[in-house]
């Protein structure tokens, strides 16, 4: 079947099986590997994206599903060589270590203050809950979030 | 002005934050095969039969392997574990856990090959099973018959009777350290493929690049020329990608077989069965000593669960002996330990390896002495610590350890926790009949790092374009030796950080090295990266006394310009590149070094954990974390504050939540992250870190291992709390994890009583 959808910005249209994952579409036919696969019961959040501005962990989505959507992955998130605020603030907090819960962790985080833009820490914590990290012990991703919802280009914007 | 001790921020982020890294399954390998491997679903059994033929004709299929088709020798865990306990790649006849392989298949795509694994018809016949290393000590059931006995190593140790002999008071317990799954984010990946000179090439996700190099070199009798091992970016290992497995040893035979490249990728699920898990020893510990808090006896035996296959698991009692009587000046100390196999998936390093089931045994024998002679634990342990002019100082199994102020540790974390308010408060609770228990739980640790005192290469080179590149033989994967190493690099060369890029990860590029693990980088790979900055600055100097017909000893190096010129006249001077562009064509501006470490070093610290019980319906809730981690000089305060956090977290997890489960029949019940609980980040709070630093004498950049203390220090904190939390009850000792419905069971009963 044929899906269109915008990625990252650019309009793109390829014929895919019905079964297809949003996360095998961006990674395999997309080419975008930035989203990351971290397990198979949709549990920990590596692949999360945005799909319309809102976070989606994109092991739960069908392609066929994100026809006509805008998806936002980390390689479309800086605003060309400007980072985004929240990509900033992960570097400037150290929100991350082998970097491969980062990509999601950081469009999660994004989705997180789009909602709740002036977040209490435990409202961090529950709104990255379904994102894992190994490295972090999630101490500089909270501080990171924190700081990027007092950032005054504000984080939760964009995308 | 130094650049070292400044929280400078990561090279390596603006790559991971913009594009992603790029991991093992994210090459392109072209022309590669993908390959599945069919994994046993029975714990222990005969097979009886093995079919692949409606395998072999399913759609993409290239090849598919069997045991019976593979000429590879079994890999051996190495002495003192007998090679009759050695591993094959793939089973030959029989299989011991849930999840070993048993045939591997070869597809065109990578989703064809799930559905022609499936095609494989695997006839187990059952034999019975031993999941419990108290079971199987026992010998009733085999895994190697020919072997005669289920124990794959023992240290044997004293057991002398007589060492408590003049305690007033001796308490005894059985202590469960239980198993855990690693988790890195990143599940294993890995890739292989012969040129046609015969030369070698895998790509793996693993934390010792040489090592794996040295491993195929015996496996398929190859020199190391003829190999090459590249680790792209790793999204975490934690020990438990030290070694290579079977499943990555084996590519290569099956490269060759299909005569083309293969690739492998494990699934999440997969992982959990087959990636090595950690911890995994039962521990019997006496401990007795006076009614006035003195401890002057101490015993641990440890049975070490080995997992099907001994592998680095089987060895982690001897790095738990080497620290057996933590903190303390204990007069009388055995140990002993014997390390089994079991019908479950094999035991591997695990962040801390061997040392936080040491503490772990330790800290829990201070809080039931304490308890037994009602002292405060926090108190019983100032009375036995060893005192800080005391060092160096030999513990009591032999382990001489550096230097520390193990009291100044503690004080600092009672003082920061504000420990006198929280027992107040705790004792208001308890009087008050309050539904939330408060427990605090209090634990000091030393540990080792780069336990067998090993050295590093690193070699440093300034190229005619100004810049500099460093090369390492640890493996970063995470850590941020980028910045790390071209912060030391700078501090001598005076080159900014952001000129100096590091080499690592690939054999050809990287004559040797250790790889990271066991805490060891820093102490000897950014030594070694210390040592040959200091040595090129000498070799520049030379270069800049010709161009400027001076004596070198005359000669100095402006660190803020990065030039070098005759002390007094900076008028006329050098610069880093027109000496690299002079010296291109006699060789470059080139040094290496193998740095010597005088032997390991013992970072120490203290941990206060603070927890709230449900009386009603036992849910455990860490609300403070208090760590005081001292690993001598800090290179960078941000790097080490991350590595103490991670530790902290998977520590505190261990406590509280993570477990890896079998059934009794050897059937994993917590095989993929949903029924696994791995922690997030609700269930911590942020921490509270103190610094405390105390350089150690062992090399010249002061510094220590840091990235176990979290973990080592935290798991007993956070036990203790819970059980601290529950000590009016009359509870003295509950194992991890607290999950809820072991907390509720002991209200339960402490109720009854």
């Amino acid at each position: 079947m044929e899906v269109s959808m915008t990625v990252n910005g650019s309009p793109r249209t390829d014929s895919v099986e019905p079964r297809l994952l949003l996360v095998h579409y961006l990674r395999d036919v997309a080419g975008l590997t930035g989203t990351n696969i971290g397990c198979d019961t949709s549990s920990c959040g590596a692949c999360t994206v945005l799909v319309d501005g809102e976070s989606v962990k994109s092991c739960t989505m069908l392609a066929a599903q994100a026809d006509g959507a805008e998806v936002t992955t980390i390689e479309g998130l800086a605003d060309g060589d400007r980072m985004h605020p929240m990509q900033e603030a992960f570097r400037e907090h150290h929100g991350l270590q082998c970097g491969y819960c980062t990509p999601g962790m950081v469009l999660a985080a994004v989705s997180l203050l789009k909602e709740v833009p002036d977040p209490t820490e435990a409202q961090v914590r529950e709104g990255l809950e379904g994102n894992l990290c190994r490295c972090t012990g999630y101490h500089n991703i909270v501080q990171a979030v924190l700081a990027a919802a007092k950032a005054p280009a504000g984080a939760g914007a964009g995308s | 002005m130094s650049i070292l001790g400044n929280r400078v921020l990561r090279v390596e982020d603006p790559k991971f934050l913009t594009t992603g890294g790029v991991y093992g399954d994210d090459l392109p390998f072209e022309g590669a095969a993908w390959v599945t491997f069919v994994r046993s679903t029975a714990a222990h059994a005969r097979i009886a039969e093995l079919d692949t033929t409606a395998a072999a004709s399913m759609p993409g299929v290239v090849a598919v392997c069997t045991g019976e088709d593979l000429d590879l020798a079994e890999i051996p865990a190495g002495a003192p574990v007998p090679d009759a306990l050695a591993r094959p790649a793939l089973a030959r006849g029989t299989v011991r856990f849930v999840g070993e392989m048993v045939a591997a298949v070869l597809t065109e795509r990578r989703e064809q090959g799930e559905d022609a694994a499936e095609a494989v018809f695997v006839d187990y016949e059952p034999l019975p099973a031993v999941v419990d290393p108290e079971e199987a000590v026992r010998g009733e059931t085999l895994l190697f018959p020919g072997h005669g006995t289920n124990v794959a190593l023992s240290i044997d140790g004293p057991a002398d009777e007589s060492i408590f002999a003049d305690c007033e008071v001796i308490v005894t317990r059985r202590l469960v350290n239980q198993r855990l799954a690693p988790c890195p984010l990143e599940v294993r990946t890995a890739a292989a493929s012969w040129a046609d000179d015969g030369r070698l090439t895998l790509s793996a996700s693993n934390q010792h690049p040489h090592g794996a190099r040295d491993a195929l070199c015996a496996l398929y009798h190859l020199d190391p020329g003829q190999v090459r091992v590249v680790v792209p970016d790793v999204g975490g290992g934690f020990g438990a990608k030290i070694g290579l497995y079977p499943e990555e040893l084996v590519l290569p035979w099956l490269a060759r077989r299909a005569g083309r490249p293969v690739r492998w990728t494990e699934s999440r699920s997969e992982s959990m069965l087959s990636l090595g898990h950690g911890r995994g020893q039962c521990q019997q510990v006496k401990i007795g000593g006076r009614r006035d808090g003195t401890v002057l006896a101490y015993r641990l035996e440890v049975l070490q669960d080995a997992g099907a296959y001994p592998s680095i698991g089987a060895f982690l009692p001897f790095l738990t002996k080497l620290m057996t009587s933590g903190t303390y000046r204990i007069p009388r100390v055995e140990f002993s330990a014997r390390a089994v196999v079991t019908n479950t998936n094999p035991i591997v390093a695990y962040r801390g390896a061997g040392r936080p089931e040491a503490t772990a045994a330790i800290e829990r024998a201070m809080d039931l002495f304490a308890a037994e002679i009602g002292v405060d634990p926090a108190e019983v342990r100032r009375r036995n610590l060893v005192p800080a002019d005391e060092f160096p100082y030999t513990n009591g199994t032999g382990t001489v350890y550096d230097c520390g102020d193990y009291a100044r540790a503690l004080d600092l974390a009672l003082e920061a926790s504000g420990y006198q308010d929280l027992r107040s408060e705790q004792a208001r609770r308890r009087a008050a009949g309050d539904r939330r228990l408060l427990g605090v739980g209090v634990s000091t640790y030393v540990e080792v790092t780069n336990s067998d005192g090993g050295g590093e290469l690193a070699a440093v080179e300034v190229l005619p374009s100004g810049r500099a590149k460093v090369y390492t033989g640890t493996s970063p994967h995470g850590q941020g030796h980028a910045t790390a190493w071209a912060m030391i690099a700078s501090e001598q060369l005076g080159i900014p950080v952001e000129d100096i890029e590091l080499v690592a990860n690939d054999t050809d590029l990287v004559a040797s090295g250790g790889g990271t693990m066991g805490s060891r980088s820093l102490q000897t790979g950014g030594l070694a990266v210390h040592e040959a900055a200091v040595d090129l600055v000498e070799q520049a100097r030379k270069l800049a006394a010709e161009a400027l017909e001076a004596s070198p000893a005359d000669v100095v190096l402006d660190k803020l310009a990065g030039r070098f010129h005759v002390a007094g006249t900076p008028s006329v001077s050098r610069s880093w590149r027109e000496l690299a562009t002079e010296a291109a064509a006699t060789g470059g501006l080139r040094t290496e070094r193998s740095s010597s470490p005088p032997g390991p070093t013992f970072p120490f610290g203290a941990h206060v954990a603070v927890v709230e019980v449900d009386a009603e319906t036992g849910a455990v809730r860490l609300e403070r974390m208090v760590a005081v981690d001292d690993a001598g000089t800090i290179v960078n305060p941000l790097l080490a504050e991350g590595q103490r956090h991670g530790g902290l977290a998977q520590g505190a997890a261990q406590a509280l939540l993570e477990e890896f489960r079998y059934d009794p029949d050897g059937n994993p019940v917590t095989a993929n992250l949903a029924d696994y609980p791995m922690i997030s980040a609700t269930e911590l709070p942020s921490f509270e870190l103190v610094p405390m630093v105390t350089p150690t004498p062992r090399n010249a950049l002061g510094a220590k291992g840091i990235g176990e203390s979290g973990t080592i220090g935290s798991t007993p904190a956070v036990q203790s709390a819970v059980v601290d939390a529950l000590a009016h009850l009359g509870v003295r000792h509950l194992d991890m994890p607290a999950a809820p419905e072991r907390v509720w069971r002991a209200l339960e009963e402490a109720a009854d009583r």
